[in-house]
């Protein structure tokens, strides 16, 4: 029981990640149609530019998230405008090969700028456990848990209620009515991306510390977001949010009473599944961004 | 009259050779070297070029090999597999280098050693553990760190000291994890301890919770860990969040205890780890000399000093490669290979010499390293009380 416990505490320690990996993903695509194999490299990113301004700038921790998450939205901007907007009305392929472009040279930027050895990132949090009962667990994933949870809900309150959302979803839905309506859409395709990319940003900031920064983390990340997008259905903000839960405590079961020889594969067989039985993903029914 | 005009020729030409200008003219011996660059196990395959680099200068500044400067051929094998075999046949094919030091894991060394076989060109493996890469009837294989079972054989006679009754295993899903659970469960079940939970992680895996936990529920008292130094930050990490309280010690040499203290700070108190350089200690090492030099010229360069327990695999691999073109006397793979089995130098571990190894026919050449054990202590590292009496 104890065990069980604690294999449940981590799998939604590890799926709150997971969800946060996803809604950057998954907004990029229900509004804007863009398949961001990039996703990944915004996320190690973020984790660079939380180390550089924690090591070089030497700013306060609470500081180099924010820092991180500028960065990685300015980062998106560039790319959006560089490189989405003269792709504008091409097909899905073109633009997935040019994101897979992006992803090739963005990751050997960060290995020919910081090398292939692996950074640990300090931070103030206590390195001992908080015990509660039979489980255990760092303050520093409790702390990432919560701004997890956080940033999930503001993206959705923004999207949901703000005017600057309704401006996003208005423009994907129809661009002409849209523009009709006084909406700047060129601004708006700028800020989605960016958007995206800062949420991938944060992610990185915040489980760079949890784990270590090397060039090619962002890979395990994109692969893991691509899982949840699938999994709560293509485009779909909470399944997103839901469907990383579910991976995360799925995989830790898995591993714990199954095989962890075999830990992916159970995330995995899992979305067979999903695509078999319900191909829009888990959660279709709840409301669509798109 | 004529001999002595054809002896002075001889000698001029000689001389040319050795100086400067004679190098220049010359092309200079390829040494292919293929080591993870990049990706997971990217720190390691970096130390590795290092030594390798140390290695080759070293040597160039000695006046080359058969009068000829050597050069380095590097190239990436991005810690997977697939990529391993394919540097290895651009190495052979495009670049057409006598000989090959590589390839870091066990994995990538067994995808790399098919294209050994096909083209004939032998490979001196400076890291790999797994069991099978001397056992395959490969006989362009000649390794020089020492396979799980031999590393197995060298904890043994320390085995009382540790009063291991119940072992759990972490290891890398991959030959040489796999290959090492093997191993060491093998002694343990030999010496009457028995072995409890034996779970795996993937290469790139970072949250390693589930495993923990899983180890936690049972009764063991030591946990074998065996995986490269960023998995085992993440592990000791990840296990004092749990409160896992066992015995650690980790196996295959890559576990850059230094670096380990830097990154995992108070976790990796405690830990043992199995070496087969100690970089704190170089007196201690068979050539004391040699070792000191090699510490001191890797601090000149400002290569980073937890790098060194991996380093000197890169120093030991390329200077027994060259060793073997020396005795071959020219810069031809098959000739190499033959030349191979004959070395006898003097490396950082300790003296490189081949036995033979597999099937009897094709067998490959394995040497024998010397193996020793350190301790995270105060967090700094220390030979184990009983192994400084020994």
């Amino acid at each position: 029981m104890d065990q069980l416990l604690q294999h449940l505490l981590n799998g939604l320690l590890l799926g709150a990640t997971y969800s946060l990996l996803g809604i950057g993903l998954t907004l990029v695509f229900g509004l804007m149609s863009v398949v961001n194999f990039a996703h990944g490299e915004f996320y190690t990113l973020g984790a660079y530019a939380a180390f550089a301004a924690l090591m070089v700038a030497s700013v306060h921790f609470f500081l180099a998230i924010p820092l991180a998450i500028v960065v990685g939205a300015a980062a998106g901007a560039v790319c959006e405008r560089g490189l989405l907007r003269p792709l504008r009305g091409q097909s899905i392929d073109t633009v997935m090969l040019v994101m897979i472009g992006l992803w090739i040279a963005m990751q050997n930027a960060e290995l020919l700028g910081w090398g292939g050895v692996a950074k640990s990132v300090p931070t103030p949090f206590p390195t001992q456990p908080l015990v509660l009962g039979p489980v255990s667990v760092a303050p520093l994933r409790v702390f990432v848990f919560v701004v997890s949870a956080a940033l999930i809900l503001g993206a959705h309150l923004l999207l949901a209620r703000t005017k600057l959302g309704r401006a996003m979803r208005a423009t994907f839905q129809d661009r002409e009515t849209a523009a009709l309506m006084g909406v700047s859409i060129e601004r708006i395709h700028t800020v989605t991306f960016a958007f995206g990319a800062g949420l991938a940003a944060a992610a990185g900031a915040l489980l760079g510390p949890v784990f270590l920064l090397y060039p090619s983390m962002g890979d395990l990340a994109s692969l893991k977001a691509f899982s949840v997008v699938i999994l709560g259905g293509l485009g779909n903000f909470a399944g997103a949010a839901l469907g990383g839960l579910v991976l995360g405590v799925a995989e830790e079961l898995g591993a714990g009473y199954v095989s962890s020889g075999y830990r992916d594969a159970v995330g995995f067989l899992m979305i067979v599944a999903v695509l078999l039985l319900r191909p829009s993903g888990l959660f279709a029914r709840a409301e669509r961004v798109g | 009259m004529s001999r002595a005009v054809v002896s002075v020729v001889v000698a001029v030409a000689a001389l040319l050779s050795l100086s400067g200008a004679g190098v220049f003219a010359q092309d200079p011996i390829k040494i292919g070297v293929i080591q993870p660059l990049s990706g997971p196990v990217a720190a390691s395959g970096n130390y590795v070029r290092m030594g390798a680099e140390i290695a080759r200068d070293w040597i160039n500044a000695r006046g080359g090999v058969l009068g000829k400067q050597v050069q380095l051929l590097i190239e990436d094998n991005k810690s997977d597999p697939k990529e391993a075999a394919t540097a290895a046949e651009k190495l052979i094919v495009k670049d057409k280098v006598p000989v090959i030091v590589g390839a870091w894991g066990s994995s990538m060394t067994l995808a790399a050693m098919p294209k050994l076989e096909e083209y004939g060109v032998p490979m001196i493996v400076e890291t790999s553990s797994a069991a099978s890469i001397t056992k395959r009837g490969n006989p362009w294989v000649f390794r020089l760190s020492p396979p799980s079972e031999m590393e197995a054989l060298g904890l043994e006679k320390y085995l009382k000291d540790f009063g291991i009754k119940k072992a759990d295993f972490l290891a890398v899903n991959t030959d040489w994890g796999r290959g090492s659970v093997g191993a060491f469960g093998d002694l343990l079940k030999r010496s009457g301890a028995s072995v409890g939970a034996v779970e795996y992680m993937d290469q790139a895996a970072t949250d390693m919770n589930a495993q923990i936990t899983k180890v936690k529920a049972g009764s063991a008292d030591t946990l074998f860990l065996t995986t490269s130094v960023e998995q085992i930050t993440l592990v000791l990490k990840q296990a004092q969040e749990q409160r896992l309280t066992r015995k650690v010690i980790t196996t295959g040499g890559s576990s850059s205890p230094s670096q380990l203290i830097k990154q995992a700070g108070a976790a990796a108190e405690g830990s043992y780890h199995i070496l087969f350089f100690l970089p704190w200690f170089p007196e201690a090492m068979p050539d004391g000399k040699l070792a000191k030099a090699f510490v001191d010229e890797w601090a000149k360069r400002g290569h980073p000093f937890e790098g060194l327990t991996e380093g000197f695999r890169g120093h030991d691999g390329v200077l027994t490669a060259v060793e073997g073109v020396r005795l071959a006397g020219k810069a031809d793979p098959k000739a190499v290979q033959e030349a191979l089995w004959k070395v006898n130098v003097m490396g950082l571990n300790g003296p490189i010499k081949f036995e033979k190894d597999g099937p009897a026919g094709k067998e490959s050449g394995q040497s024998k390293p010397s193996i020793f054990i350190v301790q995270v202590k105060d967090g700094k590292i220390a030979l184990p009380a009983f192994a400084a009496k020994k």
